[in-house]
């Protein structure tokens, strides 16, 4: 590792900037994740910021079970973010879609959309571990950063084609399932 | 010539996914549209596959700022289906942890405005307010957003030693009169950011039908604490602070003074206090068939509930949900009409919107 990566690795672990996303949470998270940004928790000391746009942002904390409304939404604004990057799930939606599980309208959890690295599971998780959960990220982060951002790592990987489709009530083959769906799609920045 | 800006669904002046298309001419705004449902889980849906005791834990998470409103309103409703009553000292905690959650919305909402007036400073000293409410609530509850206290009959968790509160209290009192409220009505920038912007006079306020502060603060004397008293508000002695000028100085006023308000109450609720049972037991619950409706003032407004029940049923039939920004909504349109696009943020938030709980 030549000076300059080692200089990259350590301003991406230092100041971390966060695009916080709402996918369909009931605001518990958003405001714990608000709470730990402010003096009691004072997560910006440690350099992160919270950031309105996500193209200046390099870390991803998306809250909630992911509503079917929100899903291409996520999608975009994931593109958006510029490489490096690293997904913080925050709260046991993202992660399990929490009591909302059977809703129709949820399409979650988080990972059959997006590539998640940290999930901070509670209901919801105290600042404490959402902090935690950043400076994982923010670790992962400079991971990344030390190795040139490989261009697969903006693909998004598609939800499983054996859970995406539900055998008894559709005839396909699963020949037809694996020519229709294919792996990974590339999210349009 | 006017041109449509779309604000939204993700825009770092909402604290929620939702859509509002201004159309302008100029810096001006002309006209308002608001697209919601990005939050939209289904919750009265699901509501009717869970039973009486997972159905409170789902309608807790409707919203995580006003948790405890949805399951008081729930139980309160439930309780009427099944002829329980609650003992005094519950109905006393009731009023205690639904103050110190209107404490808590109220002071964040204040930090959020002050936010968008662009006065970070405002926004971390009123933060670091919440965090000594918050304490409290942990203190209560054990967790710092859905606090699990109501259920059928009762409340969850004894307040062990009530005058502890009252600390908080003072301290938060205290910090009040002597910053925020001088703050936010004689600092420059509050005023010229506040003073006269998203004006909602009297008329329009009742013609949109407007509920909680938004009303008050347009000169409407409403609050369900008074006019229809629930858990223990008809023992408690309050005033409901109004003011007549309808913009979003006066809205910030009234949530300011009924920050005072609430303390008051606090203060009673806590002094007066009765010992006794907090619940009426673990014995099994039976539901007459029938609806049960049940309003609650929420720090936003008015929630109601309206839950049905079949006969021998495990599941409620239907619980249907209506929250206070679904009556508030219509009103932002009469609001930013006229108001310059840099304000619209403000004003937006001035409803003290919460999109989580209309679209559940």
């Amino acid at each position: 590792m030549n000076l300059w990566n080692r200089l990259m690795c350590f301003s991406r672990r230092r100041s971390p900037w966060l695009f916080h996303m709402n996918s369909g949470s009931c605001n518990g998270c958003d405001i714990e994740l608000i709470a730990s940004l402010t003096p009691r928790y004072d997560a910006e000391q440690l350099g992160v910021r919270l950031e309105g746009s996500p193209r200046h942002a390099d870390i991803l904390c998306i809250t909630g079970p992911v509503t079917r409304n929100s899903v291409q939404a996520i999608k975009t604004v994931y593109g958006q973010v510029c490489g490096p990057k690293a997904v913080v799930a925050i709260g046991s939606c993202p992660a399990t879609t929490n009591v909302f599980i059977d809703s129709r309208t949820l399409d979650g959890p988080l990972n059959r959309h997006l590539p998640v690295d940290v999930f901070v599971p509670g209901c919801p998780p105290r600042p404490d571990a959402i902090i935690q959960g950043i400076a994982a990220a923010a670790g992962i982060l400079a991971e990344r950063a030390a190795k040139r951002w490989p261009a697969e790592s903006v693909m998004v990987p598609m939800a499983d084609p054996e859970s995406a489709c539900d055998c008894t009530k559709c005839d396909c083959t699963k020949e037809d399932k694996s020519s229709a769906d294919t792996p990974a799609r590339e999210v349009q920045p | 010539m006017s041109y449509k800006i779309p604000m939204g669904p993700y825009h770092p002046a909402l604290e929620e996914p939702y859509k509002l298309d201004l159309i302008c001419e100029g810096e001006t705004v002309r006209d308002a549209k608001l697209h919601i449902g990005f939050n939209f889980r289904g919750i009265e849906h699901l509501a009717e596959t869970r039973n009486y005791i997972q159905v409170i834990a789902l309608m807790e998470r409707v919203c995580g700022i006003c948790s405890n409103i949805h399951t008081l309103t729930l139980c309160q409703s439930m309780e009427q289906l099944t002829g329980l009553t609650p003992p005094p000292r519950a109905l006393y905690i009731r009023v205690v942890v639904a103050e110190l959650e209107r404490l808590h919305s109220h002071v964040l909402w204040a930090g959020i405005a002050a936010k968008l007036m662009g006065f970070k400073t405002m926004f971390m000293t009123c933060f670091e307010l919440r965090e000594k409410v918050m304490d409290v609530l942990q203190a209560i509850s054990g967790n710092r957003v859905n606090y699990s206290m109501n259920r059928i009959g009762g409340v969850n968790r004894d307040i062990d030693d009530p005058l502890a509160v009252l600390a908080m209290v003072q301290a938060l009192e205290r910090e009040m009169v002597r910053t925020v409220i001088p703050i936010f009505t004689t600092s420059s920038t509050a005023r010229s950011r506040c003073a006269g912007i998203g004006i909602l006079t009297r008329e329009k306020a009742l013609s949109c039908g407007v509920v909680g502060p938004t009303a008050r603060a347009s000169g409407l004397p409403q609050d369900l604490r008074r006019d229809a008293p629930y858990a223990a508000y008809s023992e408690m002695e309050f005033n409901v602070p109004v003011q007549p000028d309808g913009d979003v100085r006066a809205r910030l006023l009234v949530r300011a003074l009924e920050i005072m308000e609430s303390c008051k109450i606090l203060r009673q609720a806590l002094t007066k206090m009765p010992p006794g049972e907090i619940n009426t037991g673990d014995a099994k619950i039976v539901f007459a068939a029938g609806t049960a409706t049940s309003r609650v003032e929420a720090p936003r407004g008015e929630v109601m509930y309206s839950v049905s029940w079949k006969q021998d049923a495990k599941n409620p039939s239907r619980v249907h949900v209506r929250t206070p920004t679904f009556a508030n909504m219509p009103s932002v349109r009469w609001m930013v009409l006229g108001a310059r696009l840099a304000d619209t943020p403000l004003i937006q938030a001035s409803i003290d919107p919460c999109y989580s709980c209309t679209d559940r």
